[in-house]
């Protein structure tokens, strides 16, 4: 620990280790920064920019830049508030997001965010491009029309399943998902029990066959909003400070 | 002092925002004791009767006829409220989005599977509202003041956005009661 340092969140001050982003150091101090393509078990990608923050008073996705010592940084802000809830709506915009007849609905982090930031309703004119649907493996399909383009599933089956079933193919608005070349998902050696299956945090990559098991009020985020589980973990912080000298200032998690 | 008036329909919908509105079990007749429905299913008025305080309108546009309604809801209601994802974002009826019109008349009414249609050709009967060449969200289409997402809204999000409402409060809802399901 003697090498950390304090940088400020919101005015908070958050302690840090070199070489940690501002994500990890919010994330460890139990300061929610909302984001999408983010994954604690995987390398981070700066795709989604939904972590986006200000570091001095420069924009920059949180879940890649590091911190600095004495830094301050604007996390929840009207400003970036805004900013997130335009990038959650132009990814509304740009798929084709039908929650009312999805099996991930209630347990998907797009939904759960757009309801954490307030969208009643999109502001933006849909895309409406069909995508394709592959559901030729026996027990895992892939509705691109749900896909957000977060890489989590590239990054988990190429860093913790060891297989690369998953990579990126076109550019731009035909950026997708593709399976190893021309290949159906049949064909690849993806496992229903690879990582890269429900690492997906929107209903892009499904097991087939346990849609809609978990009833209405049983799902992930229907007790609790997206983030909750991050802020709870600073309350039980904030109340264990008040019995030292510290106070509420936030200090690393000593756990894990 | 006369109650506000509230006039109610359903576009390209499917009625279930209506019954989310009348689930609100005992609140209903807390609600027809501080209001006058107008235009509404609910009272079976298929004109307005009057200047009203609230519109809600479940469903998108889909069609000629659910664009001349909302237009009309647009001129006769001080307040218009989108009720429900179809008419937030167009919801299942815009899944037909996804395909040409005409792809989706020859499947549905000359190619399916089930179709009989000796006459080989789709309906196109002048008493029939001819479709829009895609669904529309109603804000697409007119002016809205307030979303009401969810399909159907809770009961309590109707609840708190009347409420709201009838005392002249805005009608954003809380986020605990945003729902697209």
């Amino acid at each position: 620990m003697s090498e950390s340092f304090t940088f400020y969140i919101d005015g908070v001050p958050v302690e840090a280790a070199p070489g940690m982003t501002i994500l990890d150091a919010a994330q460890a101090a139990g300061i929610w920064i909302p984001r999408l393509c983010w994954h604690e078990e995987l390398e981070p990608f700066g795709g989604c920019r939904v972590c986006t923050v200000k570091m001095n008073g420069r924009s920059c996705a949180a879940c890649t830049q590091p911190a600095e010592p004495e830094s301050v940084v604007e996390n929840d802000s009207v400003a970036l508030r805004e900013w997130r809830k335009a990038l959650v709506e132009l990814l509304f915009a740009e798929g084709n997001h039908f929650c009312m007849a999805c099996e991930k609905s209630g347990s998907c982090e797009l939904q759960a965010l757009a309801y954490r930031l307030g969208i009643a309703a999109p502001r933006f004119e849909h895309r409406w491009q069909a995508r394709e649907v592959d559901a030729s493996h026996a027990d895992v399909l892939i509705d691109r029309n749900r896909c957000i383009l977060c890489a989590r599933c590239v990054r988990a089956s190429r860093d913790l399943d060891g297989k690369n079933v998953f990579g990126f193919t076109g550019r731009g608005p035909e950026r997708r998902v593709a399976v190893n070349s021309d290949a159906r998902l049949r064909d690849t050696d993806l496992d229903v029990s690879d990582r890269a299956v429900d690492i997906c945090p929107v209903g892009a990559i499904i097991r087939k066959g346990v849609g809609f098991t978990v009833p209405i009020g049983a799902r992930r985020y229907d007790g609790a909003p997206i983030g909750s589980d991050v802020e709870s973990a600073n309350d039980e912080l904030e109340s264990a400070n008040e019995h030292t000298e510290g106070g509420a200032a936030a200090t690393v998690r000593q756990e894990e | 002092m006369p109650r506000p008036r509230i006039a109610t329909a359903s576009l390209a919908g499917c009625f279930g925002c209506h019954m989310s509105l009348l689930d609100l079990d005992e609140g209903i007749l807390e609600l027809a004791e501080l209001v006058e429905f107008d235009r509404s299913p609910i009272d079976d008025y298929k004109e307005f009767q009057g200047r009203c305080t609230v519109g809600l309108v479940e469903g998108g546009c889909a069609n000629e006829e659910n664009v001349a309604t909302i237009r009309e809801f647009r001129r006769c209601c001080d307040v218009l409220v989108s009720v429900g994802d179809c008419a937030t974002m167009g919801g299942i009826p815009a899944m037909r989005n996804l395909v040409p019109l005409d792809e989706c008349l020859q499947e549905a009414y000359v190619d399916g599977p089930t179709v009989h249609n000796p006459g080989g050709l789709p309906p196109g009967d002048a008493e029939i509202p001819r479709m829009l060449d895609r669904v529309y969200a109603l804000h697409e289409v007119v002016h809205i003041d307030w979303h009401l997402p969810g399909c159907p809204p809770s009961p309590e999000a109707f609840q708190a956005a009347l409420t709201a409402l009838l005392s002249g409060e805005p009608a954003a809802l809380p986020p605990g009661l945003i729902r697209y399901d």
